[in-house]
């Protein structure tokens, strides 16, 4: 297996001026492999470092020490952004663009040709079932949509690595399954996903692999059949993993 | 060059699309052809008075609507996390940079050139006057200027988290130095040292703002500047230009996004 996202002992100190200099490790040392192909889980509680993890992985936070790379290319490379489709997490897109507009924008930056935009531009809205808003500002969006406009931009570039923050947040029962579909049929196309999720039942059913961090560090890696083993559920294993005991409210 | 098009096309969508803008658009045009009405005196004094005040609004009204939208242009991006689905692409901050700079100027090209048309429409149809090449290389030096003034705003706005600050700060400066540029030299002249050095050498370090201001020699029929005059203070626009662009990107590369 060939990996295609990797970090080797990645640390990940922020500090800030609000903080008076003060540091705060958001990553321990966290190791990971995603090999191609896979579909991959990213879990861990509020603020366990799922989301710095990727901002690592697409440069926009320096690490403080250890490597990160992808297709074998490290990170602060710009270069190694050429073949990966991005989901942030709570994105307020160009507001006054409407989702065609903000597509074709997106097109533009990848040096799509006109035709070829066109055609993944109407085949995205048909994938995100936004067809019916296309020409609508994104403004006028409700939360739900405004995340599958964001899942359609990125895969305005046909990626073959999808880094996907809480793809499903936000979205109703039915928008989660259209999610799940794509992320399956992204598998299918041979593609490589690697997301963050607190739905751990989604997880379970999509994921070839997945991780589970909490404070910063890796507590479990491997198939979800592995990390299930012993345990009725990914949800037991996950709180047992991360050391919450399943007490009573008071 | 292509992914900087295409980021300076998304701030003039904005900016078409935003109705603020249109405000200060409209209110400058409405001015000028108030004063052009005013103008039935046939007083020379008069006449010029009125030509000078319609300019002075066209100066502040371009420098106010170039400063405040570059302002927001990066903490808009930062706010909104656009920024980041940008940067996942094969975008370099320096195309952001350059981006948002292309985009701001060529938005404030367009301004300019219909205050100036406005101004030109009815000062020549008051008076049959047509001084076509006093007002060309009056609009492209006023231009130039703000080309320099936006890439300062960018830097600012790399430093600034608040548009509100960056825009006062760089308005200020602005002004003081199309106010002062001029006299700082002969006033540097009467301090006694220290401040007489500390001065010649602002005057040295400074960008010469107030070099574009044609305003005289359009209310004043003035004649032609040299072109070569007009070449050089392009270049010399350029480089200053290219200075502020080149600090704000030194200083947005190394940040940390998410904070
Ligand atoms: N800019 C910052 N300055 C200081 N600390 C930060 C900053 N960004 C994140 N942190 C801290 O780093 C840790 C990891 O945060 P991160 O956003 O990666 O968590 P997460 O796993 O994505 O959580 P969530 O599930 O809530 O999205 C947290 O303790 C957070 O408080
Ligand atoms: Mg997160």
């Amino acid at each position: 297996m060939t990996a295609i996202l990797r970090t080797e002992k990645l640390r990940v100190e922020y500090r800030s001026r609000e903080m008076r200099q003060q540091t705060k490790v958001a990553l321990a040392g966290l190791d990971l492999e995603v090999g191609a192909g896979e579909v991959f889980g990213f879990l861990g509680p509020n603020g366990a470092g799922k989301t710095t993890t990727m901002n690592i992985l697409l440069g926009f936070v320096p690490l403080t020490s250890g490597s990160a790379s992808l297709f074998g290319i490290d990170v602060r490379q710009p270069i190694a952004r050429q073949r990966i489709g991005y989901l942030p997490e709570l994105t307020y897109y160009y507001k006054f663009l409407t989702a065609e507009e903000l597509l074709r924008f997106y097109a533009k930056i990848f040096g799509l040709a006109r035709h070829e935009a066109d055609q993944r531009i109407a085949e995205l809205l048909k994938l995100v079932e936004l067809e019916h808003a296309a020409k609508r500002p994104i403004k006028s969006y409700s939360k739900g949509m405004q995340q599958r406009v964001g899942l359609a931009q990125s895969l305005i570039n046909n990626p073959d690595l999808l880094i996907l923050d809480e793809p499903t947040s936000g979205l109703d029962p039915l928008g989660r399954m259209k999610v799940r579909e794509i992320i399956q049929r992204l598998k299918e196309q041979g593609k490589t996903v690697f997301f963050s999720s607190h739905e751990l039942g989604e997880v379970e059913t999509v994921c070839d692999r997945v991780a589970i961090v909490h404070q910063g560090e890796l507590k479990a890696v491997g198939t979800v059949a592995e990390i299930t083993a012993g345990h009725e559920n990914l949800e037991k294993a996950f709180l047992k993993i991360v050391g919450v005991q399943n007490s009573p409210l008071p | 060059m292509n992914k900087i098009f295409a980021l300076a096309g998304v701030v003039i969508k904005e900016l078409y699309r935003r109705k603020d803008f249109y405000v200060l658009f409209v209110l400058t045009a409405l001015l000028t052809l108030a004063a052009g009405a005013v103008n039935f005196f046939h007083d020379d004094k008069i006449v010029r008075y009125v030509k000078d005040i319609c300019l002075l609004l066209i100066w502040v009204s371009a420098l106010v609507i170039s400063v405040v939208t570059t302002a927001r242009q990066i903490p808009a991006e930062r706010e909104a996390r656009t920024i980041f689905p940008l940067l996942a692409k094969p975008v370099s901050r320096w195309h952001v940079i350059v981006g948002k700079f292309l985009g701001c100027w060529l938005a404030t090209g367009v301004a300019l050139v219909v205050f100036y048309f406005f101004f030109a429409a009815i000062t020549g149809s008051k008076e049959q006057i047509w001084p076509w090449g006093a007002y060309l290389e009056a609009v492209w030096m006023h231009w130039v200027m703000l080309a320099i003034v936006i890439a300062m705003v960018l830097l600012g706005s790399i430093y600034f988290a608040a548009p509100s600050s960056t825009s006062t700060i760089t308005i200020i400066v602005v002004g003081g130095v199309l106010l002062l540029g001029t006299h700082l030299n002969t006033i540097a002249l009467q301090q006694p040292q220290p401040m007489q050095s500390i001065l010649a050498t602002v005057y040295f370090l400074m960008p010469h703002l107030e070099w574009y201001d044609l305003r005289d020699f359009v209310v004043y029929d003035m004649g032609l500047v040299p072109v070569r005059a007009v070449a050089l203070a392009t270049l010399y626009g350029a480089v200053w230009t290219a200075i502020f662009l080149l600090l704000a990107w030194f200083g947005f590369r190394r940040k940390s996004l998410n904070t």
